[in-house]
């Protein structure tokens, strides 16, 4: 056991430092010489703050034992000792909660509005939770520790005989019952709106199909029959990756896009589905998360409310984009499985859609035995890949996500 | 009175002298249920540095992702080629993290620690009711833990989909690494790990139900045998459903089965299995899951309970309270599972009825805060070390089950869900508060486990860094969470938006170091103090409950002669009236003539007629 000890010593602390002897060799055969001397000199040190600590130690019992001898009474009271840390960590933590919320905070700012809907209902619960639990969280936490500190042990005292009371114990159950009463009532409320939405025929919504697999997004856009087409796994092959069902007619017309683009304050309601393993589709601005499952469907429809320009203005950042991200771990590269989201107006929308290349090549056409259709499908072909590289000039995240669909 | 005192015949005549003892029986294939009790500890003890040790090397890999760390080649070999951890290896660090502690260091290493040292002594029974299944359960355990570790040394590397292995990503062995034959092995590791655990809790309630001491009835026990009890009933109830769920899992994947798998595609190759459904895993597994993390804390609470009344020198506020709550927790935690997959794409439908639930056991939890904090009113409050974590542990309770009442509500949990912020609460509220609980039972019982003291002051040092680090690490990463960034990230370079929390990393992984380093002063304090600590006084936290009666060299049957027999609760501290600020459970009320209340008869008009009658013969003698 002292073996594990000493083990976790080199460890814990001659890794943390070696790193500044590792930076100056980068090169391939590193020379471990003056790494072992710098995880050495840690670890002296190490020890010598153990020798340190060891003999103030030493000196604290030789004290004591003085004053033991002449018979006066203990030199250092640690009941009050601790009590006054006590003390000062209620003070300095109070502070330090101040610290977290405004720095910390502030850094969270492009978080603080939702670009959503039903994200400004999810936001107005938050901030109801967060007043309530904060004042909760000082409250309890000045009582813990002030008491601690006020009734710390003194021989001429003795603690007060109070076994129970029921009118106290009763109001800190009903208490807390009613005021979590008021947050499931409201959360259950927010809760049906955003996943019990009745249709309106007038504004129905966009629909979106993505489809997860390590470490991609597939993004499908229907084309003007608004209805993305079926899709059957087991017609996956090279060419379709997806494993689209062009015997679907729907499936005939949809559009492949390399970003998520959505017009602004419209509904859209996105299918997910996996190909591989579970993944979730998070899109932490529109407050916007749901697991993609392999075998199943699910839905989310939302509306976005705030373009991207407005938010690059609001939030005075020119380079602000909204994203989508994996917060399910799925393999290795869980950590950057992600996807440009983009907000527009209605006609760039249009426009952009207008751009998007069909799934449907000829490939798949004669793979479908569906009637090869030459001169509609090169030009396509050709024009799309040159009008996205001129859109993405603006949209730096563009140009690598095409990249890496072309990989 | 359901005391039975059959054991105490067939023990008196074993233990003593005529029993030949070797090595072998006593240290290692003991019977005994404290040398059980200390085996699961420190096997406990070594799994948590273990897991500690991981935790620092994804935290290095979190501060510092583009710096290469030469020496951690030479530690980890093909794992951090070049000096940097890879990918694989940093999922299976935080998977393992995750196993070792929740499972081996949190569930066997607290409960079946403090449930074998604490039932028989706190209770007045020789030993437990079936010590040789007891000694079975230890070496389960520690097989299961032996087989976790031997994982690290296989050619694909431990399991790596995360502790709670979601299929198909733990299913499908070419979905990565880690679910080849290091999952494998986590399978057949757990189902050891849950015949070791339901051998133990079999055994606790049974012990607990039949073999009380004469006068023990069941609200006569100390709370930290109920937090125990309950725990054992928990873990009794959920952990085969985990067992079963893992079966399915083994035949998924070695047997072709389908049950949660199905239209699976992995680049262009299709697989076979059809008609199971991945959710059906997450049910099965949380069905356990949620419960666990109460099998987690309630024996910690259970021992806060007892440490917070001894060193206030108070009866704990509202003990009937305190049991009817953790009752409460108990059974409503079977009912909360699904608060873990609100966004898995379960039924919104039950979405909703989860949240009412997992809300709802915020009561009893907010009850048992609040007793904690009327116990400390108006005490007499000693800060020894147990007194220390154990004020840590109702601090980090609080910070954290207030977190959860965001992560359970169904519409928050959707921009919070698999987000550091989840990271951050569940740290607090069963990480540290659990890890606290067992240190603070670690510090209060030691002398009973070693006939020891340990250094007090190296203690404290050991309490102050590992408080105030614990809160520098987790307090941050709310925000995190808050940001976005999900949990289970190799690296926080690949999103512009994560950058500004570099930063923010390299700190809470300084902190994470510190804390890292301050758990050596407890090593070091608690492997010498077996050896070399101050000799231990029979009660040395002036203690009511029953341990405290048994000699300080501690042998084979706990009391050398009778059991002794239990006539009050173990809360009465600082009676008024009383000579001494305890009086010890053992002592009967007609010692105790001048301190007895009225309630403490239990409505036994023959005892209250007496107690009058003393009053008024020594009303006068009073005055």
């Amino acid at each position: 056991m002292a073996a594990l000890a000493v083990i976790f010593t080199v460890f814990s602390s001659a890794n943390a430092f070696a790193q500044e002897a590792a930076a100056a060799a980068t090169a391939k055969p590193v020379d471990m010489g003056p790494i072992h001397k710098s995880a050495l000199f840690y670890v002296l040190l190490f020890l010598l703050l153990c020798l340190f600590i060891a003999i103030v130690g030493k000196a604290l019992k030789v004290y004591e034992l003085t004053r033991e001898t002449q018979g006066k009474p203990e030199g250092i009271n640690w009941d009050t000792v601790n009590a006054i840390i006590f003390a000062l960590f209620l003070v300095v933590g109070l502070y330090g909660v101040y610290w977290e919320y405004s720095v910390h905070g502030s850094m969270i700012s492009h978080m603080q509005e939702a670009a959503s809907e039903h994200g400004k209902r999810i936001d107005e619960m938050f901030k109801l939770t967060l007043i309530i639990t904060t004042i909760v969280f000082i409250l309890t936490h000045i009582v813990l520790f002030v008491f601690a500190y006020i009734y710390r042990y003194s021989a001429k005292r003795k603690a007060y005989y109070y076994p129970h009371n029921n009118t106290i114990e009763k109001i800190w159950t009903i208490v807390p019952a009613l005021v979590l009463t008021l947050l499931v009532l409201k959360g259950f409320l927010t809760w049906r709106s955003i996943f019990y939405k009745a249709e309106d025929p007038n504004n129905r919504p966009l629909n979106i199909e993505v489809v997860s697999s390590q470490f991609l997004w597939d993004i499908r856009y229907p084309g003007a029959d608004a209805i993305v087409g079926k899709r059957n796994y087991k017609l996956t092959t090279a060419i379709n990756g997806l494993g689209i069902d062009f015997n679907d007619k729907n499936s005939l017309d949809d559009l492949l896009a390399d970003e998520i683009v959505l017009p602004v304050n419209k509904p859209v309601r996105f299918t997910l589905a996996s190909k591989d393993v579970i993944h979730s589709f998070y899109m932490p601005h529109f407050r916007v998360q749901l697991n993609t499952v392999p075998g199943m469907q699910t839905y989310f429809e939302f509306t976005p409310t705030v373009t991207t320009e407005e938010m690059r203005t609001k939030l005075n950042d020119p380079k602000f984009n909204y994203i989508l991200l994996c917060a399910k771990i799925c393999g290795a590269n869980h950590f950057n499985m992600q996807k440009n989201v983009r907000v527009v107006s209605e006609a760039e929308y249009k426009e952009w859609l207008s751009q998007q290349a069909p799934y449907l090549t000829n490939d798949l056409r004669k793979a479908f035995n569906l009637p090869v259709v030459a001169e509609e499908a090169a030009p396509a072909a050709t024009e799309a890949p040159a009008d996205t590289t001129a859109t993405a000039a603006k949209v730096e995240l563009d140009v690598k996500n095409q990249l890496a669909l072309k990989k | 009175m359901s005391t039975i005192s059959l054991h105490d015949t067939h023990h008196d005549d074993h233990g003593h002298g005529h029993h030949h003892e070797t090595f072998l029986t006593k240290y290692v294939f003991s019977q005994d249920h404290k040398m059980i009790a200390k085996q699961f500890l420190i096997t406990g003890i070594i799994m948590a540095v273990i897991a500690m040790i991981l935790s620092i090397l994804f935290r290095l890999q979190l501060a510092w992702p583009d710096k290469t760390f030469p020496l951690l080649e030479t530690f980890l070999g093909k794992w951090a080629e070049g000096g940097r951890i890879k990918p694989d290896f940093f999922l299976a660090l935080v998977t393992i993290h995750g196993t070792i502690m929740v499972f081996f260091v949190l569930t066997a290493g607290l409960s079946g620690t403090f449930s074998n040292l604490l039932i028989p002594l706190q209770l007045g029974a020789r030993d437990m009711a079936s010590p040789f299944m007891n000694m079975l359960s230890y070496w389960f355990f520690l097989v299961a833990c032996i087989i976790m570790m031997a994982s690290f040394f296989t050619q694909t590397g431990p399991a790596s989909g995360g502790w709670t292995i979601y299929p198909p990503l733990s299913a499908v062995p070419k979905a990565m690494p880690g679910s080849q034959i290091g999952m494998t092995l986590w399978l057949i590791s757990m189902v050891i790990f849950v015949a070791s655990s339901l051998m133990g809790s079999l055994n606790y309630v049974a012990t607990i139900l039949n073999m009380r001491t004469k006068g023990m009835d069941l609200w006569k026990m100390p709370l930290t045998i109920w937090a125990i009890f309950l725990t054992a009933v928990l873990g009794i109830l959920s952990f085969p459903v985990l067992v079963a769920g893992v079966v399915l899992l083994i035949f998924d994947r070695s047997f072709g089965t389908s049950f949660y798998l199905s239209d699976l595609v992995f680049g262009t190759e299709i697989l076979p299995n059809e008609g199971g459904s991945p959710i059906l895993w997450q049910h099965l597994f949380w069905f356990l899951g949620h419960p666990e993390v109460y099998i987690v804390i309630m024996p910690a609470l259970g021992i806060s309970s007892e440490i917070i009344s001894v060193n206030s020198r108070k009866p704990i506020f509202g003990y009937h309270a305190m049991v009817y709550s953790l009752i409460g927790i108990t059974v409503l935690s079977f009912i909360v599972w699904g608060h873990h997959m609100f966004v898995t794409g379960m039924n919104p439908l039950l979405g909703g009825v989860f949240m009412i639930t997992t809300l709802i056991i915020a009561v009893p939890s907010a009850v048992k805060t609040f007793n904690y904090l009327a116990t400390l009113w108006r005490g007499n409050i000693r800060f020894t070390p147990a007194m220390l974590f154990a004020i840590g542990l109702v601090s980090f309770f609080i910070s954290g089950g207030l977190t959860g009442i965001f992560l359970g509500n169904a519409s928050l949990d959707i921009n919070l869900h698999d987000t550091y912020f989840v990271v951050a609460h569940f740290h607090l509220v069963m990480g540290s508060a659990a890890i606290f609980g067992m240190l603070a039972g670690v510090y209060h019982w030691f002398p009973k486990m070693f006939g020891r003291m340990m250094n007090p002051k190296l203690a404290y040092l050991h309490f102050w860094l590992t408080f105030i680090c614990a809160y520098l690490v987790f307090f941050p990463l709310h925000f995190l969470g808050l940001d976005g960034v999900p949990r289970r990230y190799y690296a926080f370079t690949e999103f512009e938006f994560m950058n500004k929390w570099l930063t923010v990393n390299v700190f809470v992984t300084w902190a994470a170091i510190v804390a890292g380093l301050a758990q050596i002063a407890f090593l070091f304090n608690f492997f010498y103090s077996i050896f070399r600590g101050k000799k231990a006084t029979q009660n040395p936290w002036g203690a009511n409950t029953l341990e405290w009666t048994t000699p300080v060299e501690r042998l084979h049957g706990n009391w050398p002669g009778e059991i002794p027999t239990v006539y009050r609760w173990p809360y009465d501290y600082s009676k008024p009236g009383a000579a001494e600020d305890f009086i010890p459970q053992t002592v009967p009320f007609s010692e105790t003539m001048s301190s007895n209340l009225p309630h403490d008869f239990e409505g036994n008009e023959e005892a209250e007629r007496i107690q009058k009658e003393w009053e008024a013969a020594n009303k006068p003698v009073q005055e």
